[in-house]
């Protein structure tokens, strides 16, 4: 396959942003399991006797 | 970072030489140094563990090869593009630089073989942090390779004459250089930032349950 000297530059430009992309929605993605993480934790302890909620 | 793409895609003039591809120059080459930087830091922290015995110096090495194996592999694979372009083929081994800078990606992909091989302790942290430290000496051999050998493939754009390309071009340069530089910066305390809370929210749970 042939491709032309522009799409090759569009190419690794679009490889750049594809990985940033993706390394964000992980990272979006984890926050969102701590913020899950955090809200059950608050409600264990809100469960302990002596913590005021 | 927008400025960045302004100036390289459309502000920076086309190379004599090598035509439109050679604006993959000013992604390739920041990514590439931004790796080597943050392999370099994470060295760096290693160092710290070992010497201050500071547990917080483990997740911090451990960010920064998480980063540079992530620039790691995109100089690899903005490098095959910009050699497709310009040689017509996406790898040589002819290249010493392209061998070595591979030799020194694979060597920290093992890195996390290694840490994930151990059981979370200290003798986790020490142990990556000395693979991290023997890392480290790779960094200027791969840096330097280009001048250390005769490889006419790879291009030589800094010398000591000066950088060998137009103001423009070099100002485009500097400002992809500091755009990738900031964005790995910023990942890397975000990363680092997710981690310690994950640390934090996990010791929580034990101390509730």
């Amino acid at each position: 396959m042939s491709w032309s000297q522009g799409e090759l530059v569009a190419a690794a430009y679009a490889v750049v942003f594809f990985f940033v992309l993706v390394y964000v929605a992980i990272i979006a993605a984890k926050l969102v399991r701590l913020q899950r993480e955090t809200a059950e934790l608050v409600e264990l302890a809100r469960g302990k006797p002596g913590v005021d909620a | 970072m927008g400025l960045a793409l302004v100036l390289a895609l459309i502000v920076a003039p086309e190379d004599a030489d090598q035509g439109i591809s050679q604006r993959i120059f000013y992604i390739h080459v920041p990514i590439a140094l931004t790796a080597y930087f943050c392999f370099g830091l994470g060295a760096v922290k290693a160092l710290l563990l070992l010497w201050r015995g500071d547990e917080r110096y483990d997740l911090e090495s451990y960010v920064a090869i998480h980063q540079g194996t992530i620039f790691g592999a995109l100089t690899l694979i903005t490098g095959s593009i910009w050699a497709r372009a310009s040689w017509g083929v996406w790898w040589t081994w002819s290249s010493n630089q392209l061998v070595l800078f591979l030799v020194l990606f694979l060597f920290y992909c093992a890195y996390f073989m290694l840490r994930f091989s151990l059981e979370e302790g200290q003798r986790r942290a020490r142990s990556s942090a000395v693979y991290a430290l023997f890392g480290v000496a790779l960094i200027p051999v791969s840096f330097l390779a280009i001048r250390l050998a005769d490889d006419f493939i790879h291009p030589t754009v800094f010398t000591r004459d000066g950088p060998q390309m137009s103001a423009t071009m070099f100002t485009t340069f500097l400002v992809a250089w500091a755009a990738v530089t900031l964005l790995a910066y910023v990942l890397y305390r975000v990363e680092l930032a997710g981690k310690r809370l994950d640390a934090d929210l996990r010791e929580l749970r034990e101390a509730l349950q």
